[in-house]
């Protein structure tokens, strides 16, 4: 298990090696257009071959690992706060604040998300950056992807306020923030941890198909999910495998990820 | 022993069976949504055209690769009173697939039904050429005269796309007078089409037509997978392969795909002109002026959009009319060339300047502005990414925004929200009558600049009354003449930035005989009665 840990680290440490060293390791920029090579096969001058507009595969996977990388987290943890803030107020207080708190879950979860997402898209001013774009992006993601986390967080959190050590804590007087500072977060913290891991590769698949909106990430600036959408035909009509390396990437990264995840678990 | 022999003669027999299933000749595609109509006078989507074309029976038929005319329900015409009136001479001794006789107060009732206008029939709307009612007439059992307010351009081939109803069969439009009839069809699944056995159509050697017993029509929308159940030999054609999967079925088999040669559809970019626009007013200025409009044309390089884009499969487009449009096309035109330094000459002269690198208006403002496009369109996503690069070689910053298709439509045509956009336009019908809308100022389709109450510009004021003189003339040569300087004053002004006419890319199984490809819709099957399977 030691074993796979360290792999896993590795991992999750050359990835972010390589999206903050990104413009030095990249043979071109991701945006350069080489037109005389379109859908190139791997050489030299460009390792994993060059996409449909002869644009290098590496540079583009570099840089969107960045983008992904970067900002998925972001909006997994931003997700998770909000998943921890509602949930955790359901389950603590209870109550008609629990009510409240599930009504508000409900209507989020029941809320049709993809008409939603199109009327965001069509009120958001068209001359904005892809950076801003990205961003703009992801924080939707982040706003938007609690509800279902904050139903786990919040039956945790009720199991955690029916628990013996609860009871006895609340006995010798702890209440409010200080019960929820020393007993209920830190006996949280695993199923946090979790919904945050999870949410990571959700959001950078659910950032590929909003491209189909409009919503996902500007040309030319590219990203994991929109590399993945690149690769889409690939798979259904022909085999050139090098094409399928952002999907390892995301597997890779991902299972790094859980496999940490696991070690927390183990500790909690 | 005998029980492995009367084994081995039932699965001969199943075998057997199968095959003949097989060699009756069932032509099977895909459809990319359901028809969202069965009624051939009510059509407006491509699924419904399919069945319209498969199933209806039409008075006229435009040879596909001859783009000419040719005798159909009708065996002769003859147009009168300066364009007013067609004369019919009907084929006789023909019956509806359900038996009922064919006969020209048919035709009278499809006239009458087509042009109600409580129909909404955009097939009707084709007709409307002035104030007044169309009086159909049925001068005996085998002859029509329809007779319309206002001369009508282009008229005879206006009836391909009228498929003759029935006025007495009672299972109404779903008695069909073409090779085939609709027998079965399960929502969102498929639709079979079978032969039609009082089809009137027969080969040389005198056989009936069609030669296939049927067409299974399966509905698929997704395009990858459309390729895919190709490639496995599910389905036999494909109408509209995207240039991608064209290389990669090319490269797998290359007789499994076709380029029927170019299109008349076109790709084109236009920037937002109107006066209640909401953009900047320094933005509306560049795009007012004609000098930054071909600055930005010449600084495209069209001829790498159809070389990386369409891999080949596209040429750089001169203007309106495609080159193929044989008739239409204004040969003294050609495409605008690539050049960045005239296109930086032209921006000079305007009053632009290059300031480290990056293009300055007169007033100091930087040069930039977004292009909307639908998303999920890869063709045009690449487009505009290409176009990106090739702007900023002078100067010119472009966003590129990818919206879904409705709220696209929205901004550019209710309210006005962008500054440029890039989409194509699908040009079934080859005379200009089709692109009134587009050309004429007060046009909702006048998309740079829609509903003028007067013509904003001079250029404009030219190309209506050019286009009124095109529509009101009988003789060709003076519509040609007419529509011949819309092209030379669109090429010049450049309120579009043609880019590109795609190919025709089709796929077509090598098991299909008699298949002869057009760069016209419906490109695989126009000789539908002429196709068949091998074994």
């Amino acid at each position: 298990m030691k074993g796979i840990r360290i792999a896993a680290a590795a991992v999750l440490v050359m990835a972010f090696l390589v999206t903050v060293f990104a413009q030095f390791l990249a043979p071109a920029g991701y945006e350069h257009q080489f037109r005389d090579q379109p859908e190139a096969r791997p050489s030299l001058q460009h390792p994993l071959g060059t996409d449909q507009l002869g644009r290098d595969s590496l540079a583009r996977l570099l840089y969107g690992m960045r983008v992904s990388l970067l900002l998925a987290p972001l909006a997994a943890a931003l997700s998770t706060l909000l998943a921890g803030l509602v949930g955790g107020l359901a389950g603590c207080f209870g109550g008609w604040t629990e009510r409240v708190c599930t009504l508000l879950i409900d209507l989020f979860l029941a809320v049709p998300w993809l008409f939603l997402l199109i009327t965001v898209r069509a009120a958001l001013p068209l001359d904005i950056s892809p950076a801003q774009s990205v961003v703009i992006t992801f924080l939707l993601l982040g706003m938007l992807g609690w509800a279902a986390s904050a139903r786990v967080i919040c039956a945790g959190a009720r199991n955690l306020m029916r628990s013996e050590f609860v009871w006895s804590a609340r006995a010798m007087g702890f209440s409010g923030f200080r019960l929820i500072r020393l007993h209920l977060l830190p006996n949280l913290r695993g199923a946090l941890a979790a919904q945050f891991w999870i949410s990571i590769p959700v959001f950078i698949i659910a950032e590929a198909n909003l491209g189909a909106l409009g919503l996902g990430v500007a040309e030319p600036l590219p990203s994991l999910g929109s590399l993945l959408k690149e690769i889409q035909e690939f798979v259904t009509l022909r085999s050139e495998s090098w094409r399928l390396l952002p999907l390892f990437v995301l597997i890779a990264v991902v299972s790094a990820f859980q496999a940490l995840l696991n070690r927390e678990k183990v500790r909690a | 022993m005998k029980r492995f022999a009367l084994l081995c003669i039932a699965l001969f027999f199943s075998l057997s069976l199968a095959a003949a299933a097989d060699g009756n000749g069932e032509l099977r595609f895909c459809l990319r949504s359901e028809p969202k109509t069965f009624n051939p006078l009510m059509v407006n989507d491509d699924a419904s055209e399919t069945i319209r074309y498969l199933t209806g029976g039409v008075l006229v038929r435009v040879n596909r690769l001859t783009q000419k005319p040719q005798p159909e329900l009708a065996t002769d015409w003859k147009i009168s009173l300066a364009g007013r009136r067609i004369r019919f001479k009907l084929r006789e001794g023909i019956r509806y697939s359900d038996g009922t006789p064919f006969t020209s107060a048919d035709v009278v009732y499809t006239m009458q039904q087509l042009m109600d206008p409580a129909l909404h029939s955009a097939t009707g709307d084709a007709f409307r050429s002035g104030e007044g009612s169309v009086v159909a007439q049925a001068i005996s059992p085998t002859a029509v005269e329809i007779t319309f307010p206002a001369p009508v351009s282009n008229l005879v081939n206006l009836f391909d796309t009228v498929a003759i109803m029935s006025a007495q069969s009672p299972q109404k439009e779903m008695a069909a007078l073409g090779p085939f009839y609709v027998a079965e069809h399960k929502a969102g699944a498929y639709i079979l089409l079978k032969r039609n056995p009082n089809y009137w159509k027969k080969d040389s050697a005198g056989n009936p037509l069609p030669y296939l017993a049927a067409v299974r029509l399966d509905i698929e929308q997704n395009r990858d997978i459309e390729a895919l159940r190709y490639s496995r030999g599910e389905i036999h054609l494909i109408n509209d392969v995207s240039p991608a999967t064209f290389e990669k079925l090319s490269h797998e088999n290359p007789v499994m795909v076709r380029d029927a040669g170019a299109s008349t559809d076109t790709e084109q970019l236009w920037f937002n002109q109107s006066p209640s626009a909401p953009i900047p007013e320094y933005k509306r200025t560049w795009f007012q002026s004609t000098q930054f409009r071909r600055a930005v044309s010449e600084a495209i390089n069209r001829e790498d959009l159809a070389r990386v884009v369409f891999h080949g499969h596209a040429v750089p487009s001169t203007g309106i009319v495609p080159v193929t449009n044989k008739f239409w096309f204004n040969s003294d035109l050609k495409p605008h060339p690539y050049d960045t330094a005239s296109a930086l000459r032209r921006l000079q002269q305007d009053g632009f300047h290059l300031d480290q690198g990056t293009l300055r208006d007169r007033g100091g403002n930087a040069v930039e502005f977004s292009i909307i496009t639908n998303a999920g369109n890869r063709s045009r996503e690449s487009m505009a990414a290409m176009i990106q690069e090739d702007l900023k070689k002078i100067g010119i910053k472009v966003n590129v925004v990818t919206l879904d298709f409705s709220s696209l439509l929205e901004r550019i045509t209710q309210s006005y929200k962008y500054e440029a956009c890039m989409l194509g336009t699908v040009n079934g019908d080859l005379d200009p009558n089709s692109q009134m809308t587009a050309w004429l100022s007060t046009g909702e389709d006048h998309i740079w600049n829609p509903k003028q109450k007067t013509p904003a510009t001079a250029w404009e004021a030219e190309i209506d009354k050019l286009m009124h003189a095109q529509a009101s003339a009988v003789d060709q040569r003076k519509r040609k003449a007419a529509w011949d300087q819309v092209q030379k004053i669109a090429w010049e002004q450049e309120p579009f930035l043609y880019l590109v006419n795609k190919d025709s890319l089709v796929a077509i199984s090598p098991l299909v005989k008699n298949a002869e490809p057009s760069a016209f819709r419906p490109q695989t099957y126009w000789n539908v009665e002429e196709l068949s399977l091998a074994h």
